[in-house]
């Protein structure tokens, strides 16, 4: 029961929002954020509850609330499962993004579609809820969907400005694409297994039984998937428009929902990708070339927010990685950690963007370390904690990452994660200190900052800074905690504690290295990069791969539809009809003329239809 | 003279009587015509009726000559009321039976 009230509370709340913002003249923001808060409030309490009783050893729940289907061998239980994998997953999403909620109420204040906004996002929590509690890959679909159509309903926000909504159809498109995989994934592993039941554990019993070369297509295309809700090469072109939508948005796409979906999914189907080596190498390669291709980009970002979603898909890079090669329980954890400092930076950076009336451009920005204190310092821990420095929480799953790629037979993902590791200390420790530290453009006299903004910032803060010891490796005394209470089919790798320690030792050197170029080239401010190099400006285009898109899809598409507008309809299909609308109106004019009213041409007519009938007789007979 | 040459006989009557109901005006003419496409027929049906030994049917065409005379009494009347209405006897004018002669 408990488990259908984490569905139903926030998609209840929200359309009890959208009823209240549609059909009732009631527009106190207290009112609705009272609802819009309380509902993911009351589903953290009781994903944490669930969740402890987890930790403490309780049985994985498993309830079916209906049967969904049922068409012969097609059986679709309406069924939700709260195990070990979801519980982690659940007890974040539901903390983070009622912070995030919060956080909301600040952000938003004063805007007209305040109660409408409320809806969007408790729709959101609750299509994340479904998807990460379904016991089968259609009910996992259907949340996966929910998130998809909640994304684009909160990107294209403020639809008044048609690049907003551009980028929600992006975002949408995108995702489609993605989309298409998972379906004949699904459907592919439906005619596969479908026959003995549709549950993951289902599945997972007859998985042995399917053939290789099948298994391996089922996991490309469900990759597929991820790669668009993941953003990853090469469908992660939506991610950076997606900034058009209100901060918090972004920061609940990028911490607590939609894009943490597609590591889950694999994660999720372990026991799958585990028979498969050979396509999870192809999902590491993926992860590693987005994290390095987005890593990149964000070092010439001038756009703050933009600057986080190149990071962000940096990161899940790393998941990728970790999942890929065979690490679930890092890619996982990795998830986790990220959460709260990607989600903390989100939220200073929003309340960056309040007080500087939505000016987004970090060269314009300076020196407001000493008008937000509260914002600064959480998001300087932010900062650490995903460059990976120690003990924040980003160091001991981006080492757990690092350490999986190091010891697997490629440790060359090891060593490209470290080049990563280097570029996101030297970009975030940029956006710092440009914001922050660097002399100010501009004499601010006072900003304020509404304590909605700062205050959900500082329990994340605490996260970011002790969240990575749950899941700390051996090496420093703990015991993989998270990995083991995840119990997901990890590959097992030994490194031996002293070249752990080097390895940790590397990878915090190089953050440090970050910092440093960084604090040279940027603490004492800096105008907007004009790039002269090549290279440079290759970044700084993001690799052309927009325009790239653009010349080799959206410009043939529009083509087709255009001569389809002009030959096929207007011409063709048109003519043709024409021809039948005009030839019987032609027709019909040479036939009025013979009824002319004239009694001595009806007499014509009559005497040869006599005539004409007189003739068939005598040839019948 | 055989029945073949009052076959033949009635026939070009018939044809000349056609001829004459298409292709003349006066509604004079058209009327005659119609009444020797009539008389035609009446001859045919009287020399049927000889063909096949039969009188009744020469009766019946002695009979049909009076009616013939009866409707030649209501034709003359008609083509007066027509002539009546339009002051004109040329069947040109007579259209009212075309939809766009009614408007």
């Amino acid at each position: 029961m408990s488990l259908a009230l984490l569905i139903l509370l926030p998609f209840g709340s929200s359309l009890l929002l959208g009823m209240l913002y549609l059909f009732t003249s009631l527009r106190s923001e207290r009112l609705y954020a009272l609802i819009g808060v309380g509902a993911p409030l009351l589903i953290s309490l009781i994903a944490l509850w669930l969740g402890y009783g987890q930790l403490q050893g309780a049985e994985s729940l498993h309830v079916s609330l209906f049967t969904w289907l049922s068409i012969d061998a097609l059986r679709i239980e309406f069924a939700l499962s709260f195990d070990h994998l979801s519980a982690v997953m659940m007890a974040f999403v539901s903390v983070i993004g009622t912070l995030i909620h919060l956080f909301a109420v600040g952000y938003m204040r004063g805007d007209a579609g305040f109660g409408k906004f409320f809806a969007y996002f408790n729709f959101f929590m609750g299509a994340m809820a479904l998807l990460v509690l379904a016991d089968n890959p259609i009910i996992l679909f259907i949340g996966w969907e929910l998130v998809g159509l909640a994304s684009y309903l909160l990107i294209g926000f403020y639809h008044r400005e048609s690049a907003n909504v551009t980028a929600a159809n992006k975002a949408f498109i995108a995702n489609r694409v993605g989309d298409f995989g998972f379906i004949m994934a699904l459907v592919l592993l439906f005619g596969a297994v479908g026959e003995g039941g549709f549950s993951f554990s289902a599945i997972e019993a007859q998985i042995y039984s399917v053939d290789h070369a099948l298994l391996s297509l089922i996991g490309v295309l469900l990759f597929v998937g991820a790669m668009g809700k993941s953003a990853q090469i090469p469908l992660y072109v939506w991610l950076p428009d997606a900034m058009a939508g209100p901060t918090p948005v972004s920061a609940l796409i990028h911490a607590a929902t939609m894009v943490t979906a597609g590591v889950y999914m694999v994660a999720r189907f372990d026991f799958l990708y585990v028979l498969i080596p050979a396509v999870g190498l192809f999902i590491a390669v993926i992860g590693i070339l987005s994290a390095l291709l987005s890593a990149l980009i964000a070092t010439m970002q001038s756009d703050i927010k933009k600057i986080l979603a190149y990071s962000t898909m940096s990161q899940l890079g790393y998941m990728f990685v970790a999942v890929g090669l065979g690490a679930y329980g890092a890619g996982i954890f990795h998830v986790f950690t990220h959460a709260f400092f990607k989600a903390l930076l989100f939220m200073g950076v929003g309340a960056v963007i309040i007080a500087l009336h939505h000016e987004q451009n970090i060269f314009k920005m300076g020196g407001l370390r000493r008008f937000m204190p509260l914002v600064f310092y959480p998001m300087l821990i932010a900062t650490l904690a995903l460059s990976g420095v120690a003990p924040f929480a980003g160091f001991f799953s981006k080492d757990a990452i690092l350490a999986a790629a190091v010891a697997s037979e490629y440790p060359l993902f090891g060593v490209l994660g470290l080049v990563v590791a280097f570029l996101t200390a030297y970009y975030m420790m940029r956006l710092l200190l440009l914001v922050f530290v660097a002399p100010a453009k501009h004499r601010h006299t006072s900003l304020h900052v509404s304590p909605y903004l700062s205050l959900p910032l500082l329990p994340l803060a605490l996260g970011s800074a002790v969240a990575g010891f749950w899941g700390m490796g051996g090496a420093y005394g703990g015991g993989d905690a998270l990995t083991h209470f995840l119990s997901l089919s990890d590959y097992a790798h030994h490194l031996t504690h002293k070249s752990e320690y080097l390895l940790a030792l590397l990878s915090n050197l190089i953050a440090f290295a970050g910092f440093a170029l960084a604090y040279r080239r940027f603490a004492s401010g800096a105008r907007e990069p004009q790039p002269t190099a090549l290279f440079e400006r290759w970044i700084l285009e993001r690799f052309y791969v927009d325009a790239l898109y653009h010349a080799l899809l959206v410009v043939p598409l529009r083509r087709i539809s255009l001569w389809c507008e002009r030959i096929v309809d207007d011409r063709f299909v048109d003519g043709t009809l024409g021809l039948f609308s005009g030839g019987y109106r032609t027709l019909a004019t040479h036939f009025s003329t013979l009824q002319n009213g004239n009694v001595r041409h009806y007499a014509l007519y009559f005497l040869s239809g006599v005539s004409l009938l007189s003739l068939l007789l005598l040839w019948r007979l | 003279m055989s029945p073949l040459h009052f076959l033949l006989l009635g026939t070009l009557l018939f044809g000349i009587g056609l001829v004459g109901v298409i292709a003349r005006r006066n509604l004079f003419v058209v009327y005659m015509s119609i009444e020797l496409m009539l008389s035609a027929v009446n001859l045919l049906l009287a020399t049927f009726s000889r063909i096949r030994g039969d009188e009744g049917g020469a009766v019946l065409s002695l009979l049909l000559i009076a009616v013939i005379a009866a409707e030649a009494a209501i034709f003359l009347a008609m083509i007066i009321a027509l002539f009546r209405a339009k002051r004109s006897i040329d069947a040109h004018d007579f259209t009212q039976l075309s939809q766009e002669h009614n408007a």
